[in-house]
């Protein structure tokens, strides 16, 4: 078990090198570096030449790449993502700000998503074939079909424009600041409203799919006819045999998708005007800001390997079958 | 493996074998939904393709001036690549100030076989943002250009950038896969770290970094989708050669002494073909998906060429004015997604056996 975690540790490392030395070269192979974009204003060549230079040197773009990334390392060791080349504020006061709107839309539809298609994945394993499993496995394959920002675009058109119904443009109203505590939840909660059911809705189909798909293969299994044959319960048997087992791939999934859920969505994102990461990674992006792209990188990829990593561990936890000694 | 036996079995008694590809499209076929998906790929894949014919501000056939013209079926040769070359249009339709509706003349015996949507992509025919008319069936654009037109030549766009980038995805990836899958050892090590590397990565945060510094054009568009696509394929792929490697007819094979290239070419790959068909048809839907994506944030297809992701873009930013553009190619992505989802199951189901049992 301790030379598995440590093997683990090691290869993430190698990973997490290779990826931030990729996304630095890959950044700074870009034409168009943060100080030109900002000097592209200036009228006066002369000047705007002399403030390219300052802004370069001020960035620390005139050195090497292979010395600019040694520096970046360096930083980062001690937790320092730097500050950005945008707005000068700190990455990581930039990235805290955003964090929260995604990470709560996140966790708020990973929940939703759990909720709803459990008993949905479980009743239809259970009536396989019939009816109720056929429509709403069509309804959600349907709904699974459907891409997240068309729905967020027809959710906008009319529930928010043509019948008025939800706010779309933020997370809070104009003259937020006037309103009582409780109005200012039910603000906050309407805001929440649409982009919350846009990460949703596509990730139903999926799981409840998927828990049905498990139940079936774990109720062929012998030891649930000897569940069955010893005279449990139906229900018993379902909850506490089946389900508890069929489980266990659901980890893996779960350790698949909640990375990327974290990482937000530019588009949705946009489109709601939701100040989250996928945003500010944009912006970034169109900014040229290197340190913000680079630590938005790195920490998404530090969440991938990170809940991966923690799944496969999980794995062996709820699973004994399962070794990590090879 | 089971493939290979039902295979044998049933073409034991009949005298003309039966390839493995003729048995999987015959079972695809019992397969309603994935009929379906497939049937209408397979329009949109000809409303692609006969686009020129379908929405065209210059007619399929016409008589002007005492001559006989066909400017719209010369635009349909157009998209063969190269034809350009060896016909071209006649002389005042070639011209870009020409304006054949202008010029229409019916006093002097012109006529004119129109396209279905009389109404180029690029053409400005009407008042801007206009509603759903008999004229223009979806309304217009904020630049006064026919949305159904558009929706139209944005089919285009869509196909081409599903087919093509994932031919990109598809060579890179067979071909990194079977290095990974049949040389094993340093090769397969560094690829596969390579993989896991590229798929730490969020797709969309990827290609959004890439095409930071490319150039936003429909080609870079698939370029980068193909770049950023194929690690799943040779993921797929070195799966499949690893088990194949080690199956009888490969030993066999390799004992009558076929060179290692050869092995892999004619004797592993066909056989790990059928898997990687499934993800390559789900990975066309995902394809569509980004380009429309990138064409929405600004990153794909540029005006005023039309694109599903641009149509989608006007009506955002004309919300309030102008929400008729929004569901037209709302509806078309869905469609489009959905088809090649439906398809992509059937496969996955008519490609293994031990599903097909089961369902039964």
């Amino acid at each position: 078990m301790f030379s598995y975690i440590l093997r683990r540790l090691v290869t993430g490392l190698v990973t997490l090198f290779g990826i931030s030395v990729i996304s630095f070269f890959i950044i700074q192979l870009v034409p168009g570096d943060p100080a030109q974009i900002q000097t592209s204003q200036i009228a006066d060549a002369a000047v705007s030449e002399r403030v390219y230079q300052q802004l370069r040197e001020l960035y620390g773009l005139d050195k090497p790449i292979p010395v600019q990334y040694a520096n970046w390392v360096g930083k980062l060791v001690v937790g320092d993502f730097g500050s950005s080349f945008h707005d000068g504020r700190r990455v990581s006061a930039k990235i805290g700000e955003a964090l929260w709107p995604t990470l709560s839309v996140a966790l708020l539809s990973f929940m939703l998503t759990l909720i709803i298609s459990t008993p949905i994945g479980i009743y239809s394993a259970l009536r396989q074939g019939g009816g109720f499993d056929r429509s709403v496995s069509t309804g959600l394959y349907m709904l699974y079909s459907v891409p997240n920002y068309v729905a967020g675009m027809l959710l906008i058109l009319y529930l928010g424009v043509k019948w008025d119904l939800l706010p779309f443009r933020g997370m809070r109203s104009d003259g937020y600041d006037e309103m009582t505590t409780l109005g200012q939840m039910w603000d906050l909660a309407q805001h929440y409203v649409l982009i919350t059911f846009c990460f949703t809705f596509g990730n139903l189909a999926y799981y409840s799919r998927f828990i049905r798909q498990n139940l079936l293969e774990v109720v062929r299994q012998d030891y649930i006819r000897t569940a069955r044959a010893k005279g449990l319960g139906e229900r018993s048997v379902v909850l506490k045999h089946a389900f508890t087992n069929s489980l266990i791939p659901l980890i893996s999934l779960i350790g698949l998708t909640l990375p990327f859920v974290l990482g937000g969505s530019v588009i949705l994102e946009y489109m709601f005007n939701w100040p989250g990461l996928g945003r500010l990674y944009f912006e970034s992006v169109l900014q040229r800001d290197y340190p913000t792209i680079m630590a938005l990188n790195f920490i998404t990829a530090l969440l991938v390997l990170g809940i991966t990593f923690i799944a496969d561990l999980t794995y062996g936890l709820v699973d004994p079958r399962i070794s990590y000694e090879k | 493996m089971a493939t290979e036996a039902t295979t044998n079995t049933t073409t034991a008694g009949a005298p003309a074998a039966r390839s493995y590809w003729h048995i999987t499209w015959r079972r695809f076929r019992g397969h309603r939904l994935g009929m379906v998906g497939l049937c209408v790929v397979a329009v949109l894949f000809l409303v692609a393709f006969l686009s020129p014919i379908l929405a065209n501000e210059q007619p399929i056939l016409c008589r002007f001036d005492g001559g006989i013209y066909y400017p719209a079926v010369v635009d349909l040769v157009h998209q063969v690549p190269g034809t350009s070359l060896i016909i071209q249009k006649q002389r005042p339709y070639r011209l870009a100030t020409f304006d054949f509706k202008r010029e229409f003349d019916p006093e002097r015996g012109d006529w004119a076989l129109w396209t279905p949507v009389r109404y180029g992509p690029r053409e400005i025919a009407a008042e801007p943002l206009a509603g759903p008319s008999s004229r223009h069936w979806l309304g217009t654009d904020q630049s006064g250009r026919d949305v159904l037109s558009r929706m139209v030549h944005g089919t285009v766009v869509s196909m081409k950038v599903g087919f093509l980038s994932m031919g990109i995805a598809v060579i890179l990836g067979l071909v990194f896969g079977c290095i990974a899958g049949y040389a094993g050892g340093i090769a397969d090590l560094v690829i596969s770290r390579f993989i896991e590397v590229v798929q730490c990565f969020p797709a969309f945060f990827l290609i959004l970094a890439v095409l930071a510094w490319f150039p936003p054009s429909i080609e870079n568009v698939m370029i980068v989708i193909g770049l950023t696509r194929w690690v799943g394929i040779a993921r797929f792929a070195r799966g499949e050669i690893l088990r194949i490697r080690e199956t009888d007819y490969a030993l066999a094979a390799r004992s009558l002494g076929v060179r290692p290239a050869q092995l892999v070419l004619r004797h592993l790959l066909p056989n790990a073909l059928a898997p990687v068909l499934v993800s390559v048809t789900f990975g066309i839907a995902v394809s569509i998906l980004i380009e429309a994506g990138l064409s929405w944030l600004g990153f794909g297809v540029q005006p005023p060429d039309a694109s599903w992701g641009t149509i989608l873009r006007s009506g955002y930013e004309n919300l309030f004015t102008a929400g008729h553009m929004i569901p037209p190619a709302c509806v078309a992505i869905f469609l489009a997604v959905l088809s090649f989802n439906l398809v992509g199951d059937t496969l996955r189901d008519v490609i293994d056996p031990r599903l097909q049992a089961e369902r039964a």
